[in-house]
């Protein structure tokens, strides 16, 4: 056990957790932040996909004793004052997402993409998207979703 | 206005996935909760010797655990199959006892021995550990070509064999092929899948025993149902004090529909012990326990005329339906098979043979399409090989065989009410330009790639099903949809469906049918779904049943509303029923100016008398309150049909393939929210190609799962897939009142096929599912030997 520090969708957090914790884990159960979800065993379906310092990492291979000091965004950390970010709204405009469950990771790796590459093509949007896996959509919209967003941001 | 009817709605319910808001099972934490760990056997078949849970009773945080005996000596029921299949010799199907927890013997790897509780899911996991149990093995039946032959699994049923059903006339087949010009002859293997919703399965079990309330939040496509059978027939807790709520679902496509061992074990075991249970499923015990889907092996016979004439089909199949019956497992291979694969031919006799079998593996049920793939796959792939063998070009051999005259009583059970396959073939084959095929050929052929171009035209019967012709062939429920639309007193509306939504987009949908008949605006309609307490009892969503059967009941109900509100606008506008009309919102006496909205209307029938100004007294005999509830039976299936083509490029040096154009044509009836059917088109065909190309399920010979994460199973991701051009034709269903067809599982039903043929198209022989790399390679090099070798 030891305690860390960090930030979690702007807010100071620190709490004493246990050296094993994942990411996932700690905020799904231990903040209530349920919007990240749990997909997988292998570090395969990226439904638990957030930003670590700004960067798209799989929560559910991240353990918080190596997240001290860093700053943590998730799916509920995206939206501005209740104001959804154009990611989010173009997979809504685009239908990018049917039952929901792996649009969390969707999104932030979604975003991620756009900070590392603008403008990216259809090719590369898929290359990126490949660590994110969508049972439903059969991710055509998803990437229509992530270029029209491209061009709005 | 513009009707809503048709209409690109964005939907509703999209936000609160958006935001990280969704309330999935496994993110509801109750009051004083406790963690299940499931202990599975490792095992495909043995016989439990002894199970010795002291010392793991003893363990740090362990509140309790349960075995088979305890289920037994509570007399807790097993797990059923619905559905009644009869053998060709009379005799009902034979179907062993499917206890929540293994008694004496476990019959495949995964199956449910123990199930231990902790204060947390580690504390259960390490306890887990220290249950001590001995198996005695047995020899595994896998391989469901074999299972026939091989040790009886359960005991009195013989040969393994659950049932031996037939349909068609089998001496008017005979003689077709007698006076064939030619018979075209394949054996095929359906390939077995795992569903893989991305949402893993998840329970909890909360019983508060001072009121004697059992509720359970669960991962179900049909909670209503789930209930019916845990209360019915597991005997757990009586329906009226039982809750089962299905809040938001992560995908279901089949696998969702049934209620598991862990349902049943963690509902009963928090009566036991008085407090709620949790349990959510890893990825690999969904692997090891989800049902599978497919699995087929049939030799299918056609016969033809020399001018391409199909003049019978016969079809053998062995399905492998594994360890248990499961709740849909018995119809799947039978009447959602059988009857289709006659496709869209007027084919004059058909003889079909199915027989279900046994073996050690994962309980096979429906998987999005759950028969209906299976039956396209076998018609399309002999139809592609019977146009080569006469030399006719595809489109040609299909259209000269099409149905062409509505309603069409098929040979073997359906009547089809409406279609023309000629127009969804004749705009696919313009959508996907294929008149330039040889052209795209070419290139690809100047890039060192093969091309094949592969075309599959289907038919599905869904819109299941009406009660009085399911249950007179062995259902064992009624197959109708409820629906209650409930005013509220201020004007807006909300309406229970006894359908489920796990990624439809019902909350959007519904609205838009409801907001249509109405003429109410859907940011003023809820659509409640998914909890036994709220609404009417309700049949779930599979068989892409929600919009045809549960879509009709809440048409229904809004007709009811609007015949009461006749009634109550004419006793205000001093006119009489008969000459109200009903119109976007507003009902009106006729020839006069004289309006009253329907929110007024509303607003009178929770007021009905004088108070101050308001002034809105019900005519005599009209009760006050303005809700109205359907229970909808469909009066047949409804039948959407269409035509995919499908383009690969195989790479000769690595035999890779890759879908590089896909065109699919469907006719769905009439479409209330294009967005939404595309969504659903595109997600049909992504699975289909993931089940042509990547997907399988593989048992070895001990009976283990070697495909049990998604590092073995492949997915498919996204860039395994081109842009998929989508478009429509439309003849609307007569069989409901929406016109609507159902569009959920045809793209799993049309695509595998579609990619196949083109496969072979390209390389000239035939390959199995799925095409992986390595298959289309071998079946190159072998072609290369044959041309050597000549």
């Amino acid at each position: 056990m030891a305690v860390i520090s960090l930030s979690v969708n702007g807010k100071k957090i620190s709490k004493e957790v246990s050296d094993n914790i994942l990411l996932s884990d700690f905020l799904r159960d231990k903040l209530a932040l349920t919007g990240t979800h749990v997909g997988c065993d292998t570090s395969q379906c990226g439904a638990c996909v957030v930003h670590l310092d700004g960067n798209s990492v799989k929560s559910c291979t991240t353990l918080v004793a190596d997240c001290k000091d860093s700053k943590i965004t998730t799916i509920e950390g995206l939206a501005n004052n209740g104001k959804m970010h154009v990611m989010q709204e173009s997979f809504k405009k685009h239908h990018g997402l049917q039952c929901g469950f792996c649009t969390p990771g969707m999104v932030m790796s979604a975003v991620d993409l756009l900070q590392k590459n603008k403008n990216p093509n259809e090719q590369e949007i898929r290359d990126w998207l490949e660590g994110n896996i969508c049972r439903c959509t059969g991710y055509q919209n998803i990437v229509a979703a992530v270029k029209d967003a491209a061009s709005k941001m | 206005m513009i009707s809503l009817i048709g209409s690109k709605v964005e939907r509703k319910e999209d936000k609160k996935f958006l935001t990280g808001k969704g309330r999935y099972t496994a993110d509801i934490n109750l009051v004083h909760q406790t963690y299940a760990y499931f202990i599975r056997s490792p095992h495909a078949r043995a016989k439990i010797k002894s199970l010795d849970i002291s010392k793991a009773s003893k363990s740090p945080g362990i509140v309790k655990i349960f075995t088979g005996d305890d289920i037994a000596r509570e007399k807790i029921g097993g797990l059923i199959a619905g559905w009644k299949i009869v053998s060709q010799d009379g005799k009902d199907m034979k179907v062993p006892n499917h206890p929540p927890l293994a008694k004496d013997s476990v019959n495949y790897v995964g199956d449910h021995v123990a199930v231990v509780i902790g204060e947390s899911l580690e504390e259960a996991k390490n306890a887990a550990d220290l249950v001590n149990i001995s198996y005695s093995m047995q020899k595994a039946v896998v391989n469901p070509g074999e299972a026939m032959q091989s040790e009886t699994i359960h005991e009195g049923i013989d040969n393994n064999l659950c049932f031996d059903f037939i349909l068609g006339d089998k001496n008017k087949t005979e003689e077709s092929f007698s006076s064939a010009d030619k018979i075209v002859k394949l054996d095929l293997r359906n390939n077995r899948l795992i569903p893989n919703a991305m949402e893993p399965r998840a329970c909890i079990g909360d019983y508060n025993p001072s009121s004697d309330e059992l509720t359970l939040y669960t991962t179900s496509q049909n909670p209503h149902l789930s209930r019916l059978v845990l209360s019915a027939f597991g005997g757990i807790h009586p329906e009226h004090k039982f809750r089962v709520v299905a809040p938001d679902v992560g995908g279901g496509f089949g696998s969702k529909i049934y209620a598991y061992a862990e349902d049943a074990v963690t509902a009963w075991a928090s009566k036991k012990i008085e407090r709620p249970i949790k349990w959510v499923a890893e990825r690999s015990e969904s692997f090891l326990s989800d049902c599978h889907g497919r699995d087929h092996i049939t030799h299918v016979e056609l016969a033809i005329k020399n001018d391409g004439k199909i003049t019978g089909l016969k079809v053998d199949t062995i399905a492998n339906i594994g360890a248990y019956a499961s709740l849909f497992s018995t119809v799947t291979p039978t009447y959602l098979y059988a009857p289709l694969i006659l496709g869209l031919y007027n084919i004059p006799t058909a003889f079909i043979n199915v027989k279900a079998v046994f073996t050690n593996t994962a309980p096979v049920d429906a998987y999005r399409g759950a028969g209906r793939p299976e039956a396209t796959y076998l018609i399309e792939r002999i139809v592609h090989k019977a146009a080569n063998e006469i030399g006719m070009d595809q489109a040609e051999f299909r259209r000269k065989n099409f149905v062409n005259e509505f309603p069409h009583q098929q040979c073997l059970v359906h009547n089809i009410d409406s279609g023309d396959y000629n127009a969804h073939l004749d705009k696919a084959l313009e959508v996907a330009d294929y008149k330039n095929f040889k052209n795209r050929k070419l290139e690809s052929t100047k890039k060192g790639k093969l091309r094949g171009v592969g075309f599959s035209t289907y038919i599905e019967a869904c819109g299941i099903a009406p009660s009085a012709v399911v249950m007179s062939i062995g259902c064992g429920v009624g197959l109708w949809e409820s629906a209650e639309v409930r005013f509220n007193a201020t004007g807006n509306v909300s309406v229970f469906t006894g359908s489920h939504s796990h990624g439809q987009g019902h909350d959007t949908t519904f609205a838009q049918i409801v907001g249509d008949r109405l003429g109410v605006p859907i940011e003023s309609i809820d659509i409640i779904h998914g909890d036994t307490d709220k609404g009417p009892f309700g049949m779930g969503t599979y068989g892409s049943r929600s919009l045809a059967v549960g879509g009709s009941a809440i048409a229904k109900a809004c007709d009811k509303i609007i015949e009461k509100g006749k009634k109550v606008a004419a006793h205000m506008l001093e006119g009489k029923p008969e000459d109200i009309d009903f119109k976007e919102g507003d009902f009106i006496l006729k020839n006069s100016n004289k309006k009253k909205t329907i929110g007024e209307i509303a607003f009178a029938c929770y007021l009905p008398g004088q108070y101050g100004d308001a002034k809105s007294p019900l005519p005599p005999g009209v009760e006050p309150g303005l809700k109205e509830t359907s229970f909808y039976d469909p009066i047949n299936f409804s039948f959407p049909a269409g035509t995919h083509i499908c383009e690969v490029e195989v790479d000769q040096n690595t035999g890779e393939t890759k879908v590089v154009k896909y065109t699919a044509v469907d006719d769905f009836g009439t479409i209330i929210n294009p967005m939404i059917v595309e969504g659903q088109v595109h997600g049909g065909i992504a699975q289909g190609i993931g089940q042509a190309l990547y997907e399988n399920s593989h048992y070895d010979e001990s009976g283990q799962l070697t495909t049990a994460s998604y590092m073995d199973y492949t997915m498919p991701r996204a860039d395994n897939f081109p842009q998929i051009q989508v478009d429509y034709t439309t003849t609307p269903a007569t069989s409901n009142p929406l016109g609507s067809k159902g569009c959920g599982e045809a793209g799993a039903i049309a695509s595998p096929p579609a990619v196949i043929n083109a496969v072979i198209d390209a390389i000239g022989t035939d390959v199995s599912m799925p095409a992986t790399a390595e298959k289309v390679w071998k079946a190159l090099k072998k072609n290369d030997l044959k041309k050597t070798a000549a």
